[in-house]
């Protein structure tokens, strides 16, 4: 636990450092108030218009961390939302809905997966074919207009709250720490870090890299599914040139920003969410301080910039150097001192 | 005399270890100075200490009486201070010229001048003895024009003291002496030259000082001429010979002919790869397999191990076919792979050493069935007491131990799956003498538990000492089974030689 929460220290403390900034612009963002059932306020809307990115993080960590990196998740956001739209619209129901949306999530994935683990296409490339042309593939089944149903129990996965609190925020966390406890209780965390770190020497030590790195792929196309739904059940509407556009970007981000090496390796879900809540944090904070919004993306590029400086292992490193230089020349007198007792 | 290059009391710490404790060295301008121990003794931290890649926790270090505290590998250069390592760090599709002026090319116009750029490195390579054309790219060179191409460079940028680390781990004999020559004349211009290196043999070729570091710590400097091989392998291992002599000592089991089968691969074979072969593989037996570089001696094992396809023959043992197709197939089957090069096929740098060590176990129990914690703990407490791996704890990354404690922590990922048949390729690569002669100790060991164990390796000597057995392999082709009083280097070097006698000499 200790490790953990040393792991993730510098998120967290990142995060504070964001919402105290936010707050001396606009101090009512801690206010949280509870109208008609449900929590409101800045911070509320943060968890939930984090969602998205939020989801797509957790699974974009798991593919980084295989030293891969998923560019499609935005649009399979796109494909997911309108199969889901598309099958309420037809009148399939709920669960049908919801089902056919993750399976084409996972169907996405196992693309993907294919083409990296099997064909061995690198990882940017291959997602990058089905980042381009997936959005065709989502305008075919929304038959190029937006797809809009109306039903409430679809549109709950948006707009809907479980104890007050947005759903997608529920989601998410619960999704975090469920794919959390999958990693660690079992051996797959530490596999997958395995061949991240040098899949050459682990397929020679037995790990099954290719499945592994296909069930990663098939993970974070499930992410990405979730996000689609609650994108697309949140305006009632499935916008297939729209939906998930760049939060691709926003999700790398996030997973960055929680410390994970794009180089593949040691990871955490958690900094990674923290990542995408700071992100999020961020872009309601800007425009609830009210600067203009034009300045908004420049703004939010430059703390962006500072964050990743500040948490750089040089810049650690030269802090480590710094202080222990401070600490000896704190020093030197009492070793002088007994220096001189011992020597006759 | 007055030394070039003093350093005094020189200590550097990294987390859970101290890597130097007050260490002494002394570099006279025109002389050759071995820097020797064991793999973790300290000696690449002493080399990145003073070229800067390291800042020292405290000590001093002087060059021509002033002290110096190099920040980085430049300006250690400007200071004086070249090194050349064993992977030549230079740009290999740049031209000589190119190499030799990088960063400073002669200019004309603000444009570079090709003209002045090529005399300047023919200039700078006169008095090496190598007649070389000097537009061609880098990389189309051997490795040792490559070497002598760098020492070039360095003598040019720094021209006081040069290290050499490791400079001759990839050259062939006749580039050996070829270097040393250069490295003499450089030593006769007046340069301090230090000089780090595995061969002992070329210690007492080229050295005229050495000092030996242990754990960290400086034991002796010594001219090298007053020294004798014994007595210097006493200071690097710090105890006595004795258990290293043991070790070597292994000469054929009697009884080796009585004992069963274990396993016979058949025709075993891929085109272009390596021949088909057979070969039967006896219970607690060592096979050494003996070759050239590229004559098939690994492409062997891959084969076995499934690494990569054969297109004919299998694997069979007393209860019939073994399927050994992928390493995965090849471990189920009970064999297991240390392969050759340790850092790319071999550790999982960032991962821990327990993790390491439990990889290919949990890998065959499956993800879903993680190995209980306090399983890992004991599994790794006992492999690091058991192989003696020296590491501050089992949660440290293995990318931070010395190469023959990584080379341990593979060989321990292998022992806790309790293979049949072992398959070692060069396990004592890159390894200094002591961790060298744990390692063969090793293999007597798990062969008197009855495992199986296939060793390929450069040096016949060790060969001979562990092997029950030995293949030859030439020209991708089992050539020769020498058994007996048949182990012996000259018979090994004639089955490898036979046929063009041109090929004898060194067994890479």
């Amino acid at each position: 636990m200790r490790r953990f929460l040393a792991r993730i220290a510098p998120q967290l403390v990142t995060l504070a450092a964001i919402v105290v900034l936010v707050t001396l612009f606009f101090p009512d963002f801690v206010q949280i108030g509870f109208e008609r059932g449900r929590l409101v306020g800045p911070i509320i809307d943060v968890l939930k218009r984090g969602a998205p990115v939020a989801l797509l993080a957790i699974g974009m960590t798991l593919v980084i961390a295989t030293r891969g990196i998923d560019l499609s998740v935005g649009t399979v956001m796109a494909i997911t939302g309108a199969v889901g739209a598309w099958a309420i619209a037809s009148g399939y129901g709920v669960v049908p809905a919801l089902a056919l949306a993750m399976v084409a999530g996972l169907a996405c994935g196992l693309w993907n997966g294919i083409l990296v683990a099997i064909i061995g296409i690198q990882p940017i490339v291959a997602t990058l074919i089905l980042m381009t042309s997936g959005r065709g593939v989502a305008q075919l089944i929304t038959e190029g207009r937006i797809l809009t149903f109306n039903d409430p129990a679809f549109a709950f996965f948006g707009s809907g709250t479980l104890l007050g609190i947005p759903f997608p925020a529920v989601l998410w966390l619960l999704l975090a720490i469920a794919v959390t406890l999958l990693m660690r209780r079992t051996a797959l965390g530490m596999l997958v870090e395995a061949i991240g770190i040098n899949r050459a020497a682990s397929a020679l030590a037995g790990v099954n890299a290719r499945v592994l790195l296909i069930a990663v792929y098939m993970a974070s196309g499930l992410c990405a599914a979730f996000a689609g739904i609650v994108a697309t059940a949140d305006i009632r509407g499935a916008d297939a040139n729209n939906a998930g556009l760049w939060l691709e970007l926003d999700a790398i981000l996030a997973v960055v920003i929680g410390g994970n090496s794009l180089l593949g390796g040691r990871f955490s879900i958690a900094a990674s969410v923290l990542g995408a809540l700071i992100i999020q944090t961020i872009d309601t904070g800007i425009l609830l301080a009210g600067f203009p919004s034009e300045y908004n993306l420049v703004i939010k590029a430059g703390l962006v910039l500072l964050i990743l400086l500040l948490q750089s292992p040089n810049l650690a490193h030269t802090w480590r150097f710094l202080r222990d230089e401070a600490m000896r020349r704190r020093e030197p007198e009492p070793k002088l001192h007994t220096r001189k007792e011992i020597e006759p | 005399m007055p030394m070039l290059l003093t350093i005094r009391s020189l200590s550097k710490s990294f987390p859970g270890a101290r890597a130097l404790d007050q260490v002494d060295l002394d570099l006279r301008a025109g002389e050759v100075h071995a820097l020797l121990g064991e793999n973790g003794a300290g000696k690449s931290t002493l080399i990145k200490c003073l070229t800067g890649a390291y800042r020292r926790d405290s000590g001093e270090i002087r060059l021509d009486g002033e002290p110096i505290s190099p920040g980085s590998t430049s300006e250690a250069q400007e200071l004086g201070i070249g090194t050349v390592y064993q992977e030549v760090n230079l740009l290999p599709n740049l031209t000589v010229a190119q190499n030799l002026t990088f960063g400073r090319e002669p200019r004309r116009f603000g444009l570079v001048n090709g003209r002045a750029q090529r005399e300047e490195a023919r200039r700078m390579l006169a008095g090496y003895g190598l007649d070389i054309d000097v537009g061609r790219d880098l990389g189309t060179y051997s490795v040792a024009i490559q070497q002598i191409v760098a020492i070039a460079r360095a003598v040019e940028l720094s021209g006081k003291v040069l290290i050499l680390d490791e400079p001759t781990a990839s050259l062939d004999a006749e580039e050996t002496r070829m270097l040393f020559g250069v490295v003499r004349s450089l030593r006769d211009k007046g340069l301090g030259i230090i000089f780090v290196s595995h061969f002992l043999d070329q210690v007492f070729e080229l050295t005229d000082r050495l000092t030996v570091l242990r754990n960290g710590q400086k034991i002796v400097t010594e001219e090298t001429a007053r020294l004798d091989r014994v007595k210097l392998i006493e200071h690097m291992l710090g105890r006595e010979l004795a258990e290293v002599e043991d070790a070597e000592r292994r000469r054929t089991d009697p009884d080796a002919k009585n004992r069963s089968e274990l396993i016979r691969f058949e025709n075993l074979g891929r085109s272009g790869l390596v021949q088909p072969f057979d070969l039967s593989v006896h219970r607690g037996e060592v096979i050494g397999l003996a070759g050239l570089l590229g004559s098939g001696r690994t492409e062997t094992a891959e084969l076995m191990f499934g690494v990569r396809t054969a297109d004919s023959g299998k694997a069979r043992d007393e209860d019939g076919d073994v399927a050994c197709g992928n390493p995965r197939e090849a471990i189920a089957s009970g064999f297991g792979f240390a392969p050759e090069d340790r850092k790319t096929d071999g550790i999982v740098a960032d991962l821990s050493v327990r993790e390491n060590i439990i990889l290919a176990l949990q890998a065959r129990r499956g993800w879903a069935s993680p190995i209980p914690r306090a399983e890992q703990d004991r599994l790794a407490d006992a492999y690091i007491e058991k192989l003696d791996i020296r590491t501050s704890g089992r949660e440290k990354a293995v990318g931070d131990l010395s190469g023959g404690n990584q080379q341990k922590v593979v060989l321990a990922r292998w022992l806790a799956m309790n293979p049949r048949f072992l398959i070692l390729d060069e396990p004592t690569r890159g390894i200094d003498v002591g961790a060298h002669a744990e390692i063969l100790r090793l293999i007597h060991q798990i062969t008197g538990e009855g495992m199986s164990i296939l060793v390929i390796s450069s040096e016949l000597d060790e060969l001979i000492a562990v092997s029950d057995r030995i293949i030859v392999v030439r020209d991708r082709k089992h050539v020769a089974e020498l058994t007996g009083d048949d182990v012996t280097t000259g018979s090994i070097v004639r089955a490898i030689a036979a046929d063009d006698g041109a090929k004898s000499g060194k067994a890479a």
